[in-house]
C-alpha cells in the first residue's frame, strides 16, 4: 500500500483520496467487519463511521507526532496500543456524553479496534508523513468510510425494515428482506455496490481512479 | 518476532542501529502514556457516568410506574429480612424503588433485572402494581443484542405490550406466584403469564422472559410481605 505514484501532492488531493479514488471500503476493501456488521440501519452505519473517522484521526495524528521515536520493530505494537488506547477513550466519552447514545451503539464502539483501516493507514501513511498531511489523510479515509457506510446502512435498511433512519419510506405493504438485516445481507449489498462502481470505473472514470480500483 | 536485516523492503535503516534498550524504553514510555490517558479518562468521566446512570435510573422507574409522583429506593436486608430505606443515588446491589402518588398511596414497585442475552448482559428495570398483582411495563436500559433484531425487545410494540398486565399474583400459600412467566413462541399466548416470543429473535426474547421469571419468583413475594414497610416520603422530604 505505497504512496500512489503520479497523484498530485495536495492537500485536497490527501484527503480526496480517502473519499473517492482509495475509498476504505469500496476501493480497498478494508474495515469489512464492522462495515457489515454494523450496517444494517442507517443510524448506525452513521455513528459507527464518525466513531471510526474520530478515532482514525487521533491516531493519525499521535502516531505521526511519534513517528521519529518509535523503532520499526515494535511500530505494529505501538500503534495497536494508541488506537485501542482511543477506542477506549471513545467509549468513556460517549457514555458521558449520553447513556442514550451509549445504549443506541451498543457494542459497535468496541468493533472499532478491528478495524484495520485505522492500522493500515497508521502503517502505510502516518507513520511516515507529517502531522498535517496526516491529519487530512485521516479526515479523507474517515469521510470515506463514513460515506460506505452509509451507502450500506441505507439500502439495507431500507430493504430490510422498510425505513431510513428510523422513519417509515416504504408502504405496510412492502414485505420486509429480512436477510438484510443479517450479515448475508451486507455481503450482497457490499456486492452490488462494488459491482456498479467497478461498472462505472471501468467506463467513465479516468486513467489514475481505474489503476487504483484494478490495484 | 524478529526483523531481520535481510528484510530490505522499507528501507528501514533504523533496523540495524536500534539498541534493546531502546525498544523497550519506547514501548513502555508509550504503554505508560496511553494508561494514563485511559486512567485520567475514567476518573473524569466517572462521576458524569454516575450522574447520567442514577438519572437514567430515574427515568426508567418514571416510565414503567407512570403514575408515580415521588420515588423511595429500598434496600432489601437479607439478614433481617426486611426493607430498608436508602438514598435514590444509592449503587448498592438488591434495590426496588417504590413510587408514590401525591397523597402518599403506593402506585407501584420498580426493580432492576439482568441476565445474560444473545451478545451481553441485558438490564432492565420493570414495574409491578400491586393491586392487580401484574407486571404493568418494561424498560431496557442496557443491552447489546443484534440491531435490528434482538433489539428489538425494545422497540416492537406488540412484544412491549406483553408486558402491560403480565400476571404475578401469589399463589395460595401466599410465598410463591400462583403461576411463574413462561415463554412461549410468537403466536402463542393463551395465559396472561406468558410471554409471545419474537421470531428471529428468540435468545433476546427469552433472555428478557427469563429474568422477569427469576426476578418475580424472588422479588414479588418479598415484597407482598413487605408493603407495609414501605412508605412514602415525609412531607417536604425528598422531592424527585
Amino acid at each position: 500500500m505505497s504512496q500512489h505514484v503520479g497523484a498530485p501532492a495536495s492537500e485536497v488531493n490527501d484527503f480526496l483520496e480517502g473519499v473517492f479514488r482509495r475509498n476504505p471500503v469500496f476501493v480497498q476493501v478494508l474495515g469489512m467487519c464492522p462495515a457489515l456488521a454494523v450496517s444494517n440501519t442507517a443510524r448506525n452505519a452513521l455513528a459507527m463511521g464518525l466513531a471510526t473517522a474520530f478515532v482514525l484521526l487521533m491516531s493519525n495524528v499521535v502516531v505521526s507526532s511519534l513517528r521519529k521515536w518509535v523503532p520499526s520493530q515494535v511500530r505494529i505494537v505501538t500503534f495497536i496500543l494508541v488506537i485501542a488506547t482511543f477506542v477506549t477513550i471513545v467509549d468513556y466519552a460517549i457514555q458521558a456524553i449520553s447513556l442514550d447514545l451509549h445504549k443506541a451503539l451498543g457494542a459497535f464502539v468496541s468493533l472499532i479496534v478491528v478495524n484495520c483501516l485505522i492500522l493500515g493507514r497508521a502503517e502505510a501513511f502516518a507513520s511516515r508523513q507529517g502531522i498535517r498531511r496526516s491529519t487530512l489523510d485521516a479526515l479523507g479515509m474517515g469521510s470515506g468510510f463514513t460515506l460506505a457506510l452509509l451507502c450500506l446502512g441505507m439500502v439495507r435498511e431500507l430493504l430490510g425494515s422498510g425505513s431510513l433512519f428510523g422513519v417509515r419510506v416504504l408502504s405496510e405493504q412492502f414485505q420486509e428482506w429480512t436477510i438484510m438485516m443479517l450479515p448475508p445481507g451486507g455481503f450482497f449489498v457490499l456486492a452490488g455496490w462494488l459491482f456498479v462502481i467497478n461498472l462505472w470505473t471501468n467506463r467513465y472514470a479516468g486513467p489514475r481512479m481505474r489503476e487504483e480500483v484494478r490495484g | 518476532m524478529t526483523m531481520g536485516v535481510s528484510q530490505g523492503t522499507t528501507a528501514d535503516t533504523r533496523v540495524q542501529s536500534v539498541q534493546p534498550m531502546r525498544i523497550y524504553a519506547v514501548v513502555l514510555g508509550v504503554g505508560v502514556m496511553c494508561s494514563l490517558a485511559i486512567v485520567i479518562t475514567y476518573e473524569l468521566t466517572r462521576p458524569v457516568i454516575a450522574t447520567n446512570r442514577v438519572s437514567q435510573r430515574r427515568e426508567a422507574i418514571l416510565e414503567v410506574i407512570p403514575e408515580a409522583e415521588s420515588i423511595v429506593a429500598f434496600a432489601f436486608d437479607r439478614d433481617q429480612d426486611l426493607f430498608r430505606s436508602v438514598s435514590q443515588s444509592s449503587d448498592e446491589y438488591e434495590l426496588v424503588f417504590v413510587g408514590f402518588d401525591s397523597s402518599g398511596g403506593l402506585v407501584g414497585v420498580a426493580m432492576p433485572a439482568q441476565a445474560m442475552g444473545y451478545q451481553d448482559t441485558i438490564r432492565l428495570l420493570y414495574g409491578y402494581e400491586p393491586t392487580t398483582q401484574t407486571v404493568i411495563g418494561i424498560r431496557v436500559l442496557e443491552s447489546r443484542e443484534t440491531p435490528g433484531l434482538g433489539d428489538r425487545i425494545e422497540s416492537d410494540p406488540d412484544y412491549l405490550s406483553n408486558f402491560d398486565s403480565l400476571d404475578v399474583q401469589l399463589g395460595e400459600d401466599g410465598k410463591t406466584l400462583a403461576h411463574e412467566i413462561a415463554f412461549v413462541k410468537q403466536g402463542k399466548k393463551t395465559e396472561p403469564w406468558q410471554v409471545d416470543g419474537i421470531t428471529g429473535a428468540t435468545i433476546s426474547s427469552k433472555a428478557v422472559a427469563e429474568m422477569l421469571r427469576d426476578s418475580t419468583n424472588v422479588w414479588i413475594p418479598r415484597i407482598r410481605a413487605s408493603l407495609s414497610q414501605f412508605h412514602p416520603p415525609s412531607v417536604g422530604g425528598t422531592s424527585p
